[in-house]
């Protein structure tokens, strides 16, 4: 199977911009990440059926490009549509509520986060991971984090 | 009687256009939606016991043969989870409809829950009968995209903020999975699941670890196992009670029900078994700790989920028919029992306004039906013998102690400690909850926060209500679940006065919005009823794996003949 090295190259450039730009807080700047991935994954399904080859409708099967690829790029360019659709109305919807776009702290965790080192009196872990609040702020570096290396 | 197949996502996608063309008739459009989940329900019944006599059902759709076109495939396995899968969504619906989430709701977007419920109903059970990896993809999609729309539903601010969690992991997941299934085409040229397990073992070794693991990492974010699992109790409990519950209970274990099928059909070898082992062990260890430290039961329900997720990991992970079976029979238990305890959860949050334990207090007393509701399905889940948990953990225990490997006992180590880690965690609930008297006003205000979305959405007019509250007695004797729920919405949703402190003191009345008790009771007597057809069902969960184990059966009745 020959792959032309220029749209592999597109694909992984692609991919990363996108990777990159998902990992972003702001929730435009996802969308843009979640545009550029959904693209690259298409590109790399038409990699995927080989080089190039006349279209796949006509008389003779000989030298066609595989169409199956193209139809999963296509399903999967219509389910990209309705999610960024979603993911539009997404962004609107945080707009009109906090003016900003970006995620915001995860307030339950970090008020589990702050009550540790608040009230020591009432609850039996109180000691048992002391937080301040400052490190309360991750959302994902809360409860769960330090039992990692207590588990190994 | 293939036929039947492909109606189980037919008959609720059509339902769901239906249910979508009537938005100004919400009776008919709610009559739809249980009449379409009870004909899934019916029809997956009958195709679970036709299967388990006649063998592996095979469609293939249009009529084009397999490798070529789409092949619907309901084996054992498929049939079983099936079956649970449109009972709870069954259940949950008729305990949303008891809830008022559409009805008393004038913030959500109340039209658009049951065609969305739906969709969500046919990407479940799609996923369960998908033949081909694409198939696969597509169904989870469909659930995917209704699941963005249910766990945002009503657009409030913290549910958005808690949505875009979900929404990016999930896609995340979803473009993993995509790239998974091109790097498959291309190094296979099918994305049929049988001829991938024909045509898999002719693989270098290096590709097959590179496509194993990249499917794996795809499914293990839907599942929530350890690594990959943060999102998870960061965004399922700011949703309403019953979205809650479907998601607990059903879309975790449509990644489980993947990872199975990766794991038996796909790519059968042992490659990654010791990793699945260790991620098991890390996933119920560090979940049921997250659990522990919790103090909101929402929160710690979905860490107990997490927690148990590694169970069903382990029994997989340890690839014989004895891990297999018991991680099928862990499956059913689990989607029941978790859903369970999280319509519980809504109910205890109907009554005391919150779920933060920390506020909650005197339910024993103001509701002993919704104690004993809690108190079953937590042993349940804890494993205390009688129940299913306890059967389901028995069969992983016995099948590790058959593996007897040094890393299987590990997980065995862990798996005790976690139960009993789960049974405290819950425990500390039913203290609090229950046990305890009701907690004074201003303990209750800073934690109240969590909750309030829901209060606030739930409760559209308090002014009226505080009338009866503050003269502490139940009025309209009566009077309809809307009237009697008031008083502890609108004390909910005002935490900083001081009327919650006086509803405390005067014994609560002790009206269950009954609707909801009905369906929950339901749920409960499922659960335990999973005890009473345990042996049944363990040995159908085995004849499954059986099956599963051995992939060439699968094989052959996709492909038929022709190889």
């Amino acid at each position: 199977m020959t792959i032309t090295l220029v749209l592999v190259i597109a694909m992984a450039v692609l991919f990363s911009c996108g990777v990159y730009l998902l990992l972003e807080r702001s929730l435009t700047r996802m969308l843009l990440g979640f545009l550029l991935l959904g693209n690259s994954i298409n590109l790399l399904l038409l990699i995927m059926s080989g080089a190039a080859g006349r279209p796949p409708i006509g008389k003779t099967a000989e030298g066609i490009t595989d169409p199956l690829p193209q139809a999963f790029a296509l399903t999967a360019i219509v389910i990209t549509f309705a999610v960024s659709a979603f993911l539009l109305a997404l962004i609107h919807r945080s707009w009109k509520l906090s003016r900003a776009d970006e995620v915001e702290v995860d307030e339950a965790d970090a008020a589990i986060g702050r009550s540790r080192s608040a009230d020591h009196d009432d609850d039996p872990e109180a000691d048992f991971d002391p937080k301040s609040p400052e490190d309360a702020d991750d959302p994902h570096d809360g409860a769960p984090q330090p039992t990692e290396e207590a588990s190994r | 009687m293939t036929w039947l197949v492909p109606l189980l996502v037919l008959v609720p996608l059509l339902g769901a256009a239906i249910a979508l063309g009537l938005l100004r008739h919400q009776e008919l459009q709610r009559a739809i939606t249980v009449a379409v989940l009870a004909v899934a329900v019916a029809l997956a019944a009958t195709l679970m016991v036709l299967v388990d006599q006649h063998g592996t059902i095979v469609v293939q759709v249009g009529g084009w043969e397999a490798p070529y076109g789409i092949s619907l495939v309901v084996d054992r396995l498929s049939a079983l989870l099936l079956t649970v899968s449109a009972s709870v969504l069954l259940l949950v619906l008729l305990f949303s409809i008891g809830q008022g989430l559409a009805a008393d709701d004038e913030d959500a977007p109340v039209t658009i829950f049951y065609p969305t419920y739906l969709v969500l109903a046919a990407g479940v059970l799609d996923a369960f009968l998908a033949g081909d990896l694409f198939n696969l993809y597509v169904a989870f999609e469909m659930l995917l995209v209704a699941s963005y729309v249910l766990i945002t539903l009503g657009g409030s601010e913290q549910r958005v903020r808690a949505g875009t969690t979900y929404i990016v992991t999930s896609l995340i997941a979803s473009a993993i999975f995509l790239a998974a299934i091109g790097l498959v085409y291309g190094a296979t040229g099918t994305v049929n699941i049988a001829q991938i397990s024909q045509r898999v073992a002719e693989l270098p070794e290096h590709v097959q670890l590179l496509l194993h693991t990249m499917l794996l990492i795809g499914f293990g974010i839907k599942a929530a196992v350890f690594p990959l699992a943060f999102w998870l109790p960061d965004s399922y409990p700011t949703a309403p009670a019953p979205v809650t519950a479907v998601f607990a209970g059903l879309l975790t274990k449509v990644g489980i029900y993947a990872i199975i099928r990766l794991e038996t059909i796909i790519f059968p070898g042992p490659q990654l078994n010791d990793v699945l082992l260790v991620v098991a062990v890390l996933t119920m260890v560090v979940g049921v700790l997250g659990a522990v430290s919790q103090t909101d039961v929402k929160r710690l329900l979905s860490f107990t989920l997490i927690s148990h997720i590694g169970f069903m990991v382990m029994g997989i992970g340890l690839g014989t028919v004895a891990g297999t079976a018991a991680a099928v029979f862990y499956t059913v238990h689990h989607i029941v029992v978790q859903t369970t305890l999280f319509l519980v959860s809504g109910v205890m949050e109907r009554i005391g306004g919150t779920t933060s334990s920390r506020s909650l207090g005197g339910l024993l007393k103001a509701a002993p039906l919704l104690a004993a509701l809690y108190l079953v399905p937590a042993f349940n889940l804890g494993g205390i013998p009688p129940f299913s948990g306890f059967i389901g953990k028995l069969g992983l225990f016995r099948a590790a102690a058959e593996d007897g490997s040094p890393l299987a006992w590990v997980t065995v180590a862990a798996g005790v400690l976690t139960s009993l880690l789960t049974l405290y965690a819950l425990m500390r609930v039913w203290d609090a909850a229950f046990w305890r008297p009701k907690p004074a006003a201003e303990a209750a205000a800073p934690h109240v926060t969590t909750a309030e979305p829901h209060a606030h959405l739930r409760s559209p007019e308090p002014a009226p209500l505080t009338v009866s509250e503050e003269t502490g007695e139940a009025y309209h004797p009566g009077g309809s679940t809307t009237v009697t729920d008031a008083p502890h919405a609108s004390s909910a949703s005002r935490p900083a006065t001081g009327s919650t402190a006086t509803a405390g003191e005067a014994p609560e009345p002790a009206r269950l919005p009954r609707m909801l008790v009905a369906v929950t009771t339901v749920a409960v007597l499922g659960s335990v009823a999973l005890t009473v057809v345990a042996g049944p069902l363990y040995g159908y969960a085995t004849r499954a794996a059986e099956s599963l184990e051995s992939p060439d059966r699968y094989v052959q009745a996709v492909l038929g003949g022709a190889r």
